[in-house]
Formats: structure tokens, C-alpha cells, sequence
């Protein structure tokens, strides 16, 4: 039996080792390089979706909030930053971004809230439960506009809910004609509308909530609200997450629903964002200055979802 | 085929050529033919009716127009939702599709003073047999500037005062012959207390859209804004006047308040104040009768709604679209139009003309409601920037319906709204 050869760590080879060859060419198509063009085809499709359908756009609307366009006769006319101007001396402007704080406040703090609620008693086994949980998601699957015209016509003056109040000795409002209560109409019809997504995410989120945690906790005595601060909120914490950034994000581009309802009066007291970029741009002709309004809702939303995304940190809770 | 096209056009001008010869040499101008190709000219023409019957009428039309004129590919007839109509239209011309022709309403202000509109009035006057002189001259001045018609006034619909007598009979309420705006309104409140019925509403109002309130204020003398729109007129005495009235008329329940419903062509209402071209709602179900406006404290006096037909100039086809326009209203299809659009021609202006094609109203009625105002009429109130306008005044105005409102500041307050778009 021979010795094995030993390689020479020093630099050179025993004898008994063949001289190497020419180095093999590499290959350009490595492993890595086939699962990165893999990668980048799959995501071609969302990739020109999103330069044909968010970039040229933004870049489109930052190009006309600095021009003048008179539609009639297309000319254009570069006005720089005189619209931006014009967004801070709008004497409207206040108005209509108070109006869009209380749409936008009411609709998450609602949407969220008794989406929770709503999760949380259909989460329970009781006769019927499925037929609720269809009951409330329902009205998810209609025509925001179908939707929001019936409420249209039950919120007028003489329409179904202010008879149904009247027949139980109740004097009702002029829901859509009065200030006070018109903001609380839109709110209103929005919320029954929209509840039924976030009250099925929470469902699921709730269902995946491990069973062995509440029986720990009940064993130890704790009461059904500890549980459910301690133990239930912290594991959907994540689905809150998304919720939260679903619903503002949702309520900052409701449109159809002041188009059809209000048309954003009276006043300007259910004039919101959305609302009034279209008033702007389409309505009044106004490209400019609508593109300008639009970009500074497009900036709200950025804010509003970076912010979220920071403090998840502090309040989202992970398993892992 | 590109040969055939090229011989075809030249003998297209030649043709062309020779009938501007000849013409000119008989006397009678004649609009230039066009040197277009054969089936080289699609037309659009955007309209906001979807009414089957005058669709078809449109198409029989331009049917018969084609017959004659062989560049002619296709006329088609847009069809786009009343509400959404100048929003659409401007979106169209804003995105480079800008129809050939397109009927318009308030928006005729903007597109002519943007120089939008191809002028008609050369090629109206230099079309043989078209008699341009035969139009009313009360009905031209929306959509003219400095002499010059930039659209053609086909749909000129005065206001009238429609009543159910059958809902005043049941509140055991008479009208007179002459009715002024104070009966009008004891009327309907008396209606209103009887029967539960709303007294007089004033169609599509609906407490945004203001500029129908032109109907009630005029008989107060009152205007939205001054012959040449740069001073409101919402500040004035008559104004302040005519919504006085309006509120105490809400408040008594001669007028519906606002969110309430009441259809009046569907029975639920005493009176209300709509176009004449309206009547085609009126379907049998209550005995009815028609009046000129009431009376107000300035005393008689009409309005009427418009719409025109003009041809855009970013038309790649400015001269042919011109040319079907001019045949859409000549004499003969003017008459056919009439039997849906009131006239702006007087040879058409009649009773008994206007009754032919008239189910709902008799000749004695059209005479009284239609022949008889338009010479006087004023128009709804129109403006550059129509949208703005209406839209600020509207937020201004939503004050004077809530309780206690004080009219005149509520009235100044929307001469501030709109006073720096009327100086624009």
C-alpha cells in the first residue's frame, strides 16, 4: 500500500499530483444569475404595472401642477411653483382638509372598531353565526354607488329611516342637508358598507390565535378582559397593522361616496381631498391645480403609511 | 388604390373649382366644397340625449347628408350621460379625442371666448336657402361673440308653470288665468296642508342647482350678474327680494324644503316651474294645465334654457363638420327638429306648427308658452367658468336654507364667492 499523496500547503504539489490545466471558462449562467432572472421575470408583469400605472402618472401630475393647461385649446403654459402657492392662500383649502381629517378619523376609528367587535362575537360557536357573518360582509360585495344611492334616498328628509324614526316617536334630522349631520351620514354609510373586510380579516386573525394560550391563561385565573388585552390583541397585532394602513389609505380615496350622497355640501362641510382634486381638475378645468392637490394627497397617504410602518415596532407584536 | 384616391381628389377639386365659379358667377355665395377623398371624412358629434327617437332622427339625417356627399365615411351620434356631460366633453378634448361637432349647454361660454368653436355665421349666410335671417335674434346672444354665432341655438325651451288641477281640486284651490308668484305660493301651501303634497317645486333645483332660481327671481327684477358679467348681482334689493320670498315660501311649505322629494309628472306636487320640452313627462295620469311664468313684483317676464350645436376647431375636419352642420339646421331638417327642440326660427315659430309634432300641449299653448315668450325671453344665467361659479355660489348659498338665515348677508357672502371668477 502506497502513502497517500499529500498536498504541499506551502505552494507546491508532491509528485505524484498532475499538472493543472487550463482553467475551465465559468459559466455566466450560474445558478444564482438563473434564479435572479427567474425572480425579476416574474415580477416584470407588477413592475410595468407599476411604471405605466403609478410612475408616468405621478411624474404626468407633477408636470402639470407646474404648468397652466387651457384644455380647450391645449396650450400649456410653465408656471412653476404658483400653484403650490396658490394650495397655501386657498381660503377653501382649510375647510376641506378638516373635512377629510373628520371623514378620515371617523370611517378608521369606526371601520376598525366595530370590525373587532364584530369579529370577536362572530368568533364564538352559536346557532346562525355563519348566516351573520354573510349578513355582515355582504354589503362589501355591492356597488359602492348602487349602495350609496339607496342610502341616498332613506337619508332624505322624507325618506325610509326618518319614517321608521318617526314611527317610534323619534324626531329625525335632515341627515344630508344639515352640517352637523351630514358628515355623520357619509361616515355612516361608509362604515356599514366596509366593515364586513376588516370584521373577516379579524375573524381570521382570531382563529389563528393558539387555543392552548387562552386555556394557560384561564388556568392562571385570568379574566376574560386580560385575556383579551393580554393575549388576543398582541397576536392579531399584525392584522391591526394591516387593517389600520387598508382603512386610512381607503378613506383618504373615498369619492363616490360625497359624489353621490353630498356633492360635498353643504358648505363644505363633506368636502373632502378627493373631492375637491376632482372638483378642480375635471370640473372646473383646473389641471394644474388639481394635479397639485392630488400630489399633496399623495403625500398624506406616504406620511400616513411610513408613520405606521415606524411604529409597528412599538405596538405590533411578532411570535418569532 | 392610392392613385384612384389621388384622381378622385383632383376631380374632387375641379368639381369643387367650378362650382365656386359658377356660383359666383350666378350671384348666390356657396360655401367651398371640400377636396376631402371619398369616404376619407368620419364626423362624431357628441349629444347628451339617449331618446331613441331623436337619436334616429340624428341618424336619418345624417343618412340623407351622406347620399350627397361622397367624402363622407361615417356621422356617428356620441351619446354621453346628461350629468357628466361637460365633464366627459372636456375630458375628451383635454385627451386629444375632441369630437367633430358636440351640442353644448353652459359650457359655450368657455369654449368660445378659449376660441374653441369654429365661427358658423360666414358659412350659415353663404349657404343657399338656409335664410339666416330667419333667426330669432333673442336666442343668438349666448352663443355669439362680436357678431359672430358660434353655435348653433337649436333647443330653445322657455320655463313654464305646470299645474295638476286634479291636486288643487282635491285641496279645493283655484287658480287665476294671470297667476302671480304670491297666489302661487298661498296656493301651494294651502295644497301642502290639505293634501300633504308639496306645493310648486322648481325642477332640478333641488337646492344646488341655483341658477333655475332665475325662473323666480327675475319677476323680482333680479340677475345673477350684470349684462357683461363682471359685477354680481347677488347683493341687490330685487334679489334679496325674490329669496325672501323663496325662504318664506320653504317655510310655509309652499315649497318643499331641501332633501325632500316630490316629483310633480309623478303626481306629487301642486305646481312646478320646468321647460316646456318637459311635457313630454306629462303621461295622463292627472288633468293638467300650462301657464306662462306667474307674475312676479317686477312684473311679466320669461326665461328659457338653451342648448346649441358647434363645431370644434381642433376637428381634423373643421370645413365638412361645418358643412353638415349647416345642413343638420337648415329650413327643412330645422322643421324636423322642432318636433323635439323648440325653434330659434321664427318661420317655424307658431303654435300650430309647434302642435303638429305635440302630443301633450295644444297650438293655443304653445302659442302662449312657447311663440309668445321667446321674443323676450332671457336666458338661464351663463358665464365662463360655469362649473366654479355654480359650485362656489352654491356652498355660499347652502346658509340661506337653515333656520333663521339672514338673507342679505347670505347674499353678499356668495357675491364674494364669485365675484373674483366674474372678474377673471
Amino acid at each position: 500500500m502506497t502513502a497517500p499523496t499529500l498536498v504541499d500547503t506551502r505552494g507546491g504539489m508532491s509528485a505524484d499530483v498532475p499538472p493543472r490545466g487550463p482553467l475551465p471558462q465559468r459559466l455566466f449562467w450560474t445558478t444564482g444569475r438563473r434564479d435572479a432572472l427567474t425572480g425579476y421575470l416574474f415580477i416584470l408583469p407588477q413592475l410595468i404595472g407599476v411604471l405605466v400605472f403609478v410612475i408616468v402618472p405621478v411624474g404626468l401630475g407633477v408636470f402639470y401642477s407646474m404648468n397652466d393647461w387651457n384644455i380647450f385649446t391645449g396650450k400649456m403654459q410653465f408656471v412653476g411653483g404658483e400653484h403650490y402657492a396658490a394650495a397655501l392662500s386657498d381660503p377653501q383649502l382649510p375647510a376641506v382638509l378638516a373635512a377629510t381629517a373628520a371623514f378620515s378619523g371617523g370611517v378608521v376609528v369606526l371601520n376598525i372598531g366595530l370590525g373587532l367587535l364584530l369579529a370577536v362575537l362572530l368568533n364564538r360557536r352559536f346557532r346562525g353565526v355563519t348566516l351573520f357573518r354573510t349578513l355582515f360582509f355582504s354589503p362589501v360585495v355591492v356597488s359602492v354607488v348602487a349602495w350609496t344611492l339607496v342610502w341616498g334616498f332613506l337619508l332624505q328628509d322624507n325618506g325610509g329611516i326618518n319614517a321608521v324614526l318617526e314611527a317610534v316617536g323619534i324626531p329625525g334630522a335632515n341627515w344630508l342637508q344639515q352640517g352637523s349631520t351630514a358628515m355623520l351620514a357619509v361616515v355612516f354609510t361608509q362604515v356599514v358598507r366596509s366593515v364586513g373586510i376588516n370584521m373577516i380579516l379579524f375573524l381570521a386573525a382570531l382563529q389563528g390565535v393558539p387555543g392552548e394560550l387562552y386555556e394557560a391563561a384561564r388556568i392562571d385565573g385570568a379574566r376574560p378582559r386580560t385575556i383579551f388585552f393580554r393575549i388576543t390583541l398582541p397576536l392579531i397585532s399584525p392584522t391591526l397593522l394591516l387593517t389600520a394602513i387598508i382603512t386610512i389609505v381607503g378613506a383618504l380615496q373615498a369619492f363616490a361616496q360625497i359624489a353621490v350622497l353630498t356633492e360635498g355640501g353643504p358648505g363644505l362641510s363633506t368636502t373632502v381631498l378627493v373631492y375637491y382634486v376632482y372638483q378642480q381638475a375635471f370640473a372646473f378645468n383646473d389641471i394644474g391645480y388639481g394635479s397639485t392637490l392630488a400630489l399633496m394627497l399623495l403625500s398624506f397617504v406616504l406620511l400616513l403609511t411610513l408613520l405606521q410602518w415606524q411604529l409597528r415596532k412599538k405596538w405590533v407584536f411578532y411570535e418569532s | 388604390m392610392n392613385t384612384a384616391r389621388k384622381l378622385l381628389g383632383t376631380a374632387a377639386v375641379v368639381v369643387a373649382v367650378g362650382v365656386v365659379a359658377g356660383c359666383g358667377s350666378a350671384g348666390a355665395p356657396t360655401p367651398a366644397r371640400t377636396t376631402a377623398a371619398p369616404g376619407s371624412v368620419d364626423l362624431r358629434m357628441t349629444v347628451w340625449t339617449s331618446n331613441e327617437a331623436q337619436l334616429a332622427l340624428f341618424t336619418g339625417i345624417a343618412d340623407a347628408y351622406k347620399k350627397d356627399h361622397a367624402e363622407i365615411g361615417t356621422i356617428t351620434f356620441d351619446s354621453l350621460p346628461f350629468a357628466d356631460y361637460n365633464t366627459t366633453l372636456t375630458t375628451q378634448i383635454a385627451g386629444g379625442n375632441a369630437p367633430d361637432l358636440a351640442w353644448m349647454g353652459d359650457l359655450s361660454r368657455d369654449l368660445i371666448t378659449a376660441g374653441a368653436l369654429a365661427p358658423l355665421t360666414e358659412t350659415l349666410k353663404d349657404t343657399e336657402g338656409w335664410d339666416y335671417d330667419d333667426l330669432l335674434q333673442s336666442v343668438t346672444g349666448q352663443f355669439s361673440q362680436d357678431g359672430q354665432l358660434y353655435a348653433y341655438p337649436f333647443s330653445n325651451s322657455p320655463f313654464a308653470l305646470y299645474v295638476n288641477e286634479d291636486v288643487l281640486a282635491q285641496a279645493g284651490q283655484k287658480l287665476s288665468s294671470s297667476p302671480t308668484w304670491d297666489e302661487v305660493s298661498k296656493i301651494g301651501s294651502a295644497v301642502h296642508s290639505a293634501t300633504g303634497k308639496a306645493g310648486f317645486v322648481i325642477r332640478d333645483f333641488n337646492y344646488s342647482a341655483w341658477n333655475t332660481l332665475a325662473t323666480v327671481w327675475t319677476g323680482w327684477g333680479a340677475e345673477a350678474w350684470n349684462a357683461d358679467g363682471t359685477q354680481c348681482g347677488f347683493d341687490s334689493d330685487q334679489m334679496a327680494g325674490a329669496f325672501t320670498f323663496l325662504r318664506d315660501a320653504m317655510e310655509t311649505s309652499a315649497m318643499p324644503g331641501p332633501g325632500t322629494q316630490a316629483d310633480f309628472f309623478a303626481g306629487d306636487s301642486a305646481f312646478t316651474i320646468a321647460q316646456v320640452s318637459r311635457a313630454a313627462l306629462l303621461d295622463g295620469s292627472f288633468r293638467y294645465s300650462v301657464h306662462p311664468l306667474p307674475t312676479g313684483p317686477a312684473g311679466a317676464y320669461s326665461v328659457f334654457g338653451q342648448a346649441g350645436v358647434g363645431v370644434l376647431q381642433s376637428s381634423p375636419h373643421v370645413q365638412e363638420a361645418t358643412d353638415f352642420l349647416s345642413y343638420l339646421t337648415d329650413p327643412e331638417n330645422a322643421a324636423k327638429l322642432a318636433q323635439f327642440f323648440p325653434p330659434p326660427r321664427q318661420s317655424l315659430l307658431t303654435g300650430e306648427k309647434l302642435a303638429a309634432n305635440n302630443t301633450k300641449l295644444t297650438a293655443a299653448q304653445l302659442q302662449e308658452v312657447v311663440v309668445d315668450q321667446l321674443p323676450n325671453a332671457v336666458p338661464l344665467p351663463n358665464h365662463t367658468r360655469p362649473a366654479e361659479i355654480a359650485q362656489k355660489a352654491k356652498t355660499a348659498l347652502d346658509a340661506m336654507w337653515t333656520p333663521g338665515a339672514d338673507v342679505r348677508a347670505v347674499l353678499s357672502t356668495v357675491c364674494d364667492a364669485i365675484d373674483p371668477l366674474l372678474s377673471k
